[in-house]
């Protein structure tokens, strides 16, 4: 297929894993749940959408480079849907696309749904997605969105059969300003990088400091653009160039960095004017889904994928595990694979997913985003989760992140 | 035979005994020390604490009442303590992350539950071998056993299902689908019912054991609580089919429940995120662990109030209380 790298290597698998638990285990089903044996019968066909990994590796040596960011998360969810499935009748395929760097993304989804996917996680950054939501065939599939946290798509972007499970920068955002305040860590330096990334997070950040009492007392923009994973004693140039950048900033309680693409940030710990914290995208960060997060059954969730894709879950993949398992939950409450039953009940009041967060999540019925806990952490441990407490809200302290009803500017 | 409790009640009934459970002991297992809490029945004050494997979790006692079980999730063994002596004896080796471990009251059979593996193992504790590897669903959790012995219950955190498998053959006949992320599973004493707790559901789906389906769901409102901190875990039944307790987890709370009605009579506050819970053996109070604050809470059943705060160790997980 042109512009895009096509595997079957999931479905084949699946298939395989599926016939040698129902030989195991039919003969001792008898079907409480479902009138017949649990032979798998009602088929559920995901589609997956990758992009391929660009050039730039992640510039420290610890972080591994991911080439299957997502899919891994889609493909543990399909095998815990399939765990249920078994017992009522049920079998969840998966079938993935990665879309090459110069590749069609709109080419790749109408591919999924010419064989069959009702159902389509993307882990797609804003362009890509964008390609999508603008083919005819958008309006058939329900799309969960799995990679790009644009406020944009919670709302005058939105559209009717776009999902998220990944959080919003604002979410991310407002779970970091709850924390700081929490501190009292109120007045904050910006440092941004030159992406439109950085751009968007940097006025999310700006935005959850008028919601919540944060005050920016100086900003800078990181003047450079990325530089290669560095070579040996990268260090020297830093350890001089950084502390004399910051030296002119107003004081402040805490240093953010604004680095969603991982080129600076990690650059400045310790290498501060003032003897400060840094967080933002790193040092102290909001995020879905880390590796340190070890409540609420985290640890069993961690110890399943990690078995499955040798590597830890990012929040990319937790985000693709959450669509696919709103997705297997629907399935099993309603005892149907049918999309419009489905979809009925995960935006209605009986759906709950647990999501190793402590709160079941939900979705918002405004702007279809998942509701859901952040993680506030620094590289080794949970400093907290958010919503903070104190953080009042009349329905749930859960929407005092991101975008909430009244404000939303979403209307389809 | 149901083990010590019953007998403990069969005793102080002769004796019209004034002062409950003189020589009463309740073991805590504390998950985060790798510790057990041994508080003495009386004073109310812990007497002991005793050096187990890595993250212990849920405990069990032999059928003869001798030997407590403790399942290590983070070694892979059961620790074996004499209740007498507070010696680790020996230790069993469980399959990988034991949670949830219960004893089988007819033959030397420990169940437990494999988190990781999504299977249900069965020890023989006397043979010291492994009797049976039955596979369930995502995340075994809770695991019951009926009073007769016929049926084990199993609960699967992801699954989302009370899997009944018959203790003859040993494998899954009936699977029953119950709310978010179920945890405990507890029988009436006639056995008639089971208990399922879910953790993200909040309810307590009451299963019935001759037509396998649900009859009643429990639910929760505590007042001036947020929806999302009640989360229900723990679940203790009284023998005379009057009280069940529910531990409201990160609310905080303990309901009481109407065992006849499903009516919720009240809300007790204890310690922070209440986990699990033990009655003593002539059920005159109830013992709860609180994890977030490191402590125990004994309740008197009578007036349904908090008497008494006792710390332990950290994130206090299990307790069984031993005449």
């Amino acid at each position: 297929m042109f512009g895009t790298a096509r595997t079957e290597v999931a479905r084949v698998r699946r298939a395989a894993l599926a016939g040698a638990i129902c030989a195991g285990l039919a003969a001792a089903i008898v079907g409480t749940v479902g009138a017949a044996p649990a032979v798998a019968a009602d088929q559920l066909r995901i589609g997956f959408i990758g992009l391929e990994r660009g050039d730039r590796e992640p510039v420290s040596l610890l972080d591994t480079v991911v080439e299957d960011d997502g899919a891994q998360g889609a493909r543990l969810a399909v095998e815990d849907n399939n765990a249920t499935g078994r017992f009522m009748g049920q079998e969840f395929l998966l079938d993935e696309v990665v879309v090459a760097r110069d590749g069609d993304a709109a080419e790749a989804f109408r591919g999924l749904i010419a064989d069959g996917a009702e159902w389509i996680v993307t882990a797609l950054p804003a362009d890509r997605l964008r390609d999508i939501l603008g083919t005819d065939e958008a309006d058939d599939v329900v799309i969960f969105n799995a990679g790009a946290p644009d406020d944009a798509f919670r709302n005058e972007e939105c559209h009717a059969s776009l999902y998220h499970t990944t959080p919003s920068r604002a979410m991310l955002s407002d779970a970091l300003a709850q924390f700081l305040v929490f501190k009292r860590w109120q007045t904050w330096a910006l440092v941004v990088g030159n992406s439109d990334e950085d751009r968007l997070r940097a006025e999310a950040i700006r935005r959850a400091a008028t919601r919540f009492g944060g005050r920016i007392a100086g900003e800078l923009d990181w003047p450079h653009t990325a530089l290669a994973r560095r070579a040996e004693g990268g260090f020297h140039a830093i350890q001089r160039e950084v502390p004399v950048f910051l030296q002119d900033l107003p004081d402040h309680d805490i240093l953010i960095v604004v680095d969603e693409t991982d080129y600076f940030g990690e650059y400045f710990p310790y290498q501060t004017w003032r003897p400060r914290p840094v967080g933002g995208t790193q040092g102290l960060i909001a995020t879905a889904w880390h590796r340190a997060h070890e409540s609420w059954g985290a640890v069993q969730l961690h110890r399943r994928f990690e078995a499955q894709a040798d590597r830890w879950m990012t929040p990319t993949d937790f985000a693709a595990w959450l669509a696919v398992r709103a997705i297997g939950e629907g399935a099993t409450r309603t005892r149907s694979v049918g999309q419009e039953e489905i979809v009925d009940y995960i935006m209605g009041d009986g759906f709950q997913l647990g999501a190793y967060l402590g709160d079941p999540v939900t979705f918002r019925s405004w702007d279809r985003q998942l509701r859901q806990p952040i993680l506030v952490t620094g590289p080794r441990m949970v400093a907290s989760v958010s919503p903070q407490e104190g953080f009042l809200h009349p329905v749930t302290p859960m929407d005092s992140l991101g975008h909430d009803a009244p404000e939303t500017g979403c209307t389809s | 035979m149901t083990g010590p409790k019953t007998l403990v009640a069969a005793v102080t009934a002769g004796l019209v005994a004034t002062t409950p459970a003189l020589a009463e002991k309740i073991f805590v297992s504390n998950e985060q020390d790798n510790t057990v809490s041994v508080i003495d029945g009386e004073s109310l004050e812990v007497i002991d604490t005793i050096e187990v494997s890595r993250r212990p979790r849920a405990m069990a006692l032999s059928s003869d009442g001798t030997m407590l079980f403790v399942a290590a999730g983070d070694d892979d063994v059961i620790d074996v303590i004499d209740v007498e002596s507070h010696d680790v004896t020996s230790s069993l080796s469980s399959g990988p992350d034991p949670e949830v471990i219960r004893v089988d009251p007819n033959r030397p059979y420990i169940y437990i539950s494999n988190e990781d593996d999504n299977i249900v193992t069965v020890l023989d504790y006397e043979a010291r071998t492994r009797v049976a590897e039955i596979p369930v669903g995502v995340e075994p959790e809770g695991i019951a056993v009926s009073p007769d012995g016929a049926w084990v219950v199993n609960t699967t955190e992801t699954t989302n299902m009370a899997h009944f498998i018959d203790t003859e053959a040993m494998q899954i006949e009936h699977n029953v689908l119950v709310d978010a992320r179920p945890r405990h599973a507890e029988f009436t004493h006639d056995g008639s019912q089971v208990w399922v707790s879910s953790e993200i559901g909040a309810t307590v789906s009451v299963i019935d054991m001759e037509s396998f389906e649900i009859v009643h769901t429990i639910t929760f409102d505590v007042p001036g609580v947020p929806r999302e901190a009640v989360q229900a875990v723990g679940v203790e039944l009284t023998s005379d089919g009057r009280y069940g307790f529910v531990a409201l987890g990160p609310s905080n709370r303990i309901a009481v429940v109407d065992q006849e009605s499903y009516e919720v009579l009240d809300y007790i506050l204890v310690g922070q995120r209440p986990w699990h819970m033990a009655l003593n053996g002539d059920e005159t109070r109830l013992f709860t662990t609180n994890g977030v604050s490191g402590d125990v809470t004994m309740i008197e059943v009578n007036s349904l109030e908090p008497v008494r705060s006792i710390p332990v160790g950290r994130f206090p997980w299990g307790v069984i209380v031993v005449d």
